[in-house]
């Protein structure tokens, strides 16, 4: 039955807490649209997207009315364009990454993700084509977003890829240094990439999804910080409690808005990704949480078990409110995007090195993270290799998304503006990993992938 | 099916007058009405039911916004699965 408080607590949550859907992201294959002549693919690839997702946009709208929960972004996410460019060699893959800014605009939708390439135990025919495009598709297009999967625990560490992708980096940070080197933000390497993932940069379809299914991203640090706020005295595993509580509640909405999206468009429900994902806005910082738990500032000592907590805490909510949990689920700590965590680096208290070491307790890893702009692409593949080595040891998705800022350094800030937020220019060791990343191969997957 | 209509905000005459007149125009049966005035400011939570609405329901809610601008209040109308969802296992 409805009662008096639970209605003016869920109107609160949404009001006052920034409580909303981050995203409802529609997953197409495009396995059906591989061609040998690369126009004729993309033709259908612009075609299949627009007639699955036509109406993802105006379904969005009717849904955010029908529960007067804002949803914040509309995406789709394609199967990694590698297996499609593989069909064409010689070819600029770059023309994919066009017929899918043709398609967003078309269906109006805020993002789509794909452009991307999985070469965790080595490169196929059209991954490593895709991956040197990557920097011109990411400058050339708005709305595209790519990732790379350079390692996994079953795998081991593709340090090739690792090597190209600072270099990849860079130049994609180069090439849109003058819109605050943007491109960067938009391009994500993974270790232990998931296929299901509704959220950006790094969404891709997997290929053992079906055709095309409905992903739903909730986000709510708001709510939980304020839930927190309560209880000014409670001990550690009281406040484990009211996290799980408040997650419940958060995750039940996006499991209700996820099954209504599925139903009106015809298309099966795939999962509910329960993370909670900061925006730079007043009251949605995943940091101010934890200084709410007692840090006086995010990345003290003690950020990194208030983190494992919270994050654990938040899983233990949501699985319950859930039929079918997936994608990332966990606390993201994007730095650009999170008031708090800028706060924080600003004032040095949030350093690298801290990040690195919450990245292992938490979802995903070194996010939005803007270094100096003379960084030498052997350093971003370094930062790269040793959080995919925490991704790889401990069985957990992570990633790198830096930010070189071109012609910017320590002390300086980039502004992206909107959720990506703005994000200081955090220092790096001075010393090189150049040999090290210099030597390639692979980092062999460790004895406990031997699981079988 | 049934939706909630919450009203918040600084009490005038005719409130919940003009808040059920907006139902009737739609075909949409009040059912429940919590009201309560403290000090200066008004707060009512009204149940309807929505089966037999004569439009689409966000044309409602659009009505019932525009109400709430008019006003001054701040009046959401949301169908009941999300807080049924929400507070209940």
């Amino acid at each position: 039955m409805l009662n008096v408080y639970n209605i003016l607590e869920t109107i609160r949550m949404i009001q006052d807490e920034c409580l909303d859907i981050r995203t409802i992201t529609m997953g197409i294959s495009l396995l059906d649209c591989i061609d040998t002549d690369i126009d004729k693919a993309c033709e259908k690839v612009y075609n299949k997207i627009v007639t699955k997702a036509g109406r993802l946009v105006e379904v969005g709208q009717q849904i955010e009315k029908e529960y007067g929960i804002p949803i914040v972004n509309k995406r789709i996410s394609v199967t990694p364009i590698a297996m499609l460019a593989a069909a064409c060699p010689g070819e600029n893959p770059v023309k994919f990454a066009k017929a899918l800014q043709r398609a967003a605009d078309t269906c109006g939708v805020n993002f789509i993700g794909g452009y991307s390439a999985l070469v965790h135990k080595g490169f196929s025919a059209g991954d490593e084509a895709l991956i040197r495009s990557i920097p011109e598709a990411l400058d050339v297009t708005q709305n595209i977003c790519s990732s790379v999967n350079i390692g996994s625990t079953k795998s081991g560490i593709n340090m090739d890829a690792v090597k190209l992708m600072g270099q990849i980096v860079k130049e994609t940070a180069e090439r849109t240094a003058d819109r605050d080197c943007i491109g960067a933000a938009k391009l994500v390497v993974f270790c232990n990439a998931v296929e299901d993932n509704p959220f950006m940069a790094g969404a891709f379809h997997g290929v053992g999804e079906p055709d095309c299914e409905i992903h739903v991203g909730v986000s709510g640090p708001g709510v939980v910080r304020a839930a927190l706020t309560k209880y000014p005295d409670a001990s550690i595993n009281e406040i484990a409690d009211i996290i799980k509580k408040t997650a419940f509640k958060i995750t039940r909405m996006g499991q209700l808005v996820g099954a209504r999206a599925s139903e009106l468009l015809g298309v099966p429900f795939g999962i509910v990704d329960l993370s909670l994902a900061p925006t730079p806005a007043v009251g949605d910082s995943v940091a101010h949480i934890l200084e709410e738990m007692g840090l006086e500032m995010c990345g003290t000592h003690g950020t990194t078990a208030c983190l494992a907590m919270l994050n654990d805490a938040v899983k233990k909510g949501g699985v319950m409110a859930s039929s079918t949990v997936g994608g990332l689920s966990g606390a993201f700590i994007p730095v650009s995007e999170d008031a708090g965590m800028i706060d924080a680096a600003v004032d040095g208290v949030l350093t690298l090195e801290k990040l690195e070491a919450m990245t292992a307790v938490c979802s995903v890893g070194l996010d939005m993270i803007v270094v100096p702009g003379d960084i030498a692409p052997e350093t971003i593949s370094a930062i790269i290799a040793d959080e995919a080595a925490i991704g790889m040891v401990n069985t957990k998705t992570t990633a790198v998304r830096l930010i070189p800022a071109i012609g910017k350094k320590e002390g300086e800030t980039l502004e992206f503006g909107g959720l990506l937020g703005s994000g200081p220019v955090m220092p790096i060791k001075e010393k090189s990993a150049a040999k090290f990343i210099n030597r390639g191969g692979r980092i062999p997957a460790p004895m406990h992938s031997l699981k079988n | 099916m049934r939706a909630v209509v919450t009203v918040i905000g600084k009490d005038t005459v005719g409130i919940l007058h003009k808040v059920s007149g907006i139902c009737a125009e739609y075909n949409v049966n009040v059912i429940e009405v919590t009201q309560s005035v403290l000090q200066d400011m008004f707060a009512m939570i009204m149940l309807v039911d929505i089966s037999a609405i004569n439009a689409d329901f966000s044309k409602l809610v659009d009505s019932m916004d525009s109400l709430g601008k008019e006003l001054g209040l701040s009046i959401h109308t949301m169908h009941e699965d999300i807080f049924n969802s929400m507070h209940s296992v």
